[in-house]
């Protein structure tokens, strides 16, 4: 078992994330990336389980000049697999789709996941075609995905296994409306909401 | 063999002119020349879908970057996005999707019938507007109404392409 701490894990790699997008799915990655500190530059999921890293391959269609972090969890990820056979298509450089496995769906009882069963998240984004897909179990092998997440020619996959114990809920800004309107008018100036 | 329609010229022409610059899509034979002239646009980008709801998110990301994008699909493909609609929805994001459909006007196929039937109360029910276009020549109008309703108004919107307008998918050649 990983003796990685989610938190800890989301903080260290949230701490460079410079001009970074960053995109949450829904649940723990959430209440993870928030904790972290909360940034206009993300767009935090609620729900739409499974479209966290179709998100992603949107804005980095739509932002080619900067990096675009997705982060979400091991159940989400699952919800949509074939969203990593369709960034496997477009390849984009600049996206980067970060797993916080914990194998288990937090949110609604601890039952298990696939991947605690076995299903190989990174193998599944090295055979779409991703650059780089790495499973990270270490501190040594997250301070170096810290440092290929935002420099490391994309698409890039990292499944993080992390210690399956339960964190506080810390609640995001769930309200679509201003989600919306301060990611666009952080990114794109006052004219996106006129 | 009878000549290819010329409204799909006109409908990539109108969504060039509403400033749509990604083109999502699961294929079907009814977007068959749209997508083979997006393709060949090196300003737009394009993206196959393994399933439909996979646009949903892709277009949210999309407007957030400053990008207006389609969704093509086959009605078929509607079912598939039922809950991935929560995120335009909640957020109030423009949504323009354009939906061939299955299921109606002469359907050979028992089987795609079901969903075909259930597409525009599917929509309906998610919050979706839905505008629909039963002869050829009024296809292109109601893109143009319907891109307007989505990017001017905030809203989602479907527009169903009818097997009238589009003819029965032939089996027995």
């Amino acid at each position: 078992v990983s003796q990685l701490e989610r938190r800890a894990v989301t903080r260290q790699l949230l701490r460079s994330r410079g001009d970074a997008l960053v995109v949450t799915g829904l649940g723990s990655s959430t209440y993870d990336v928030f904790a972290a500190g909360d940034s206009p530059l993300t767009f935090y999921l609620w729900g739409a389980m499974g479209s966290a890293a179709m998100v992603g391959l949107g804005l980095a269609n739509a932002q080619p000049g900067r990096r675009i972090v997705v982060v979400t969890g091991d159940g989400e990820m699952l919800m949509g697999l074939g969203a990593l056979a369709t960034i496997g298509v477009r390849r984009p450089t600049n996206l980067a789709v970060v797993v916080i496995d914990n194998g288990l769906y937090a949110e609604t009882g601890m039952q298990r996941t696939h991947t605690a069963h076995g299903v190989d998240l990174a193998a599944v984004a090295r055979g779409c075609g991703f650059a780089a897909a790495d499973t990270v179990q270490t501190p040594a092998e997250l301070d170096a995905l810290e440092r290929s997440l935002y420099t490391g020619p994309g698409p890039r996959f990292a499944a993080i296994k992390v210690a399956p114990e339960p964190t506080k809920i810390e609640l995001a800004p769930r309200d679509g409306p201003y989600l919306r309107s301060r990611f666009r008018e952080a990114l794109l100036g006052k004219s996106a909401c006129l | 063999v009878t000549s290819a329609p010329a409204w799909p010229d006109a409908l990539y022409a109108e969504l060039l002119a509403a400033g749509i610059k990604q083109v999502v899509y699961v294929p079907d034979a009814g977007h068959r020349r749209l997508i083979e002239l997006a393709h060949a646009n090196p300003e737009l980008t394009t993206v196959v879908l393994t399933t439909e709801e996979e646009g949903i998110g892709v277009l949210a990301g999309a407007y957030l970057g400053g990008q207006r994008g389609v969704l093509l699909m086959q009605s078929s493909g509607v079912g598939n996005c039922i809950n991935a609609l929560a995120l335009p929805a909640e957020c109030r994001i423009p949504l323009l999707m354009l939906v061939t459909m299955r299921g109606e006007w002469g359907e050979f196929n028992p089987w795609q019938v079901a969903m075909g039937q259930a597409t525009p109360a599917t929509l309906a029910a998610m919050g979706v507007i839905v505008l629909r276009a039963d002869e050829a020549e009024r296809i292109v109008e109601t893109v143009r109404a319907g891109a307007g309703l989505a990017f001017d108004s905030g809203r989602m919107v479907a527009v169903l392409i009818g097997q009238r307008a589009l003819g029965a998918k032939v089996f027995r050649k």
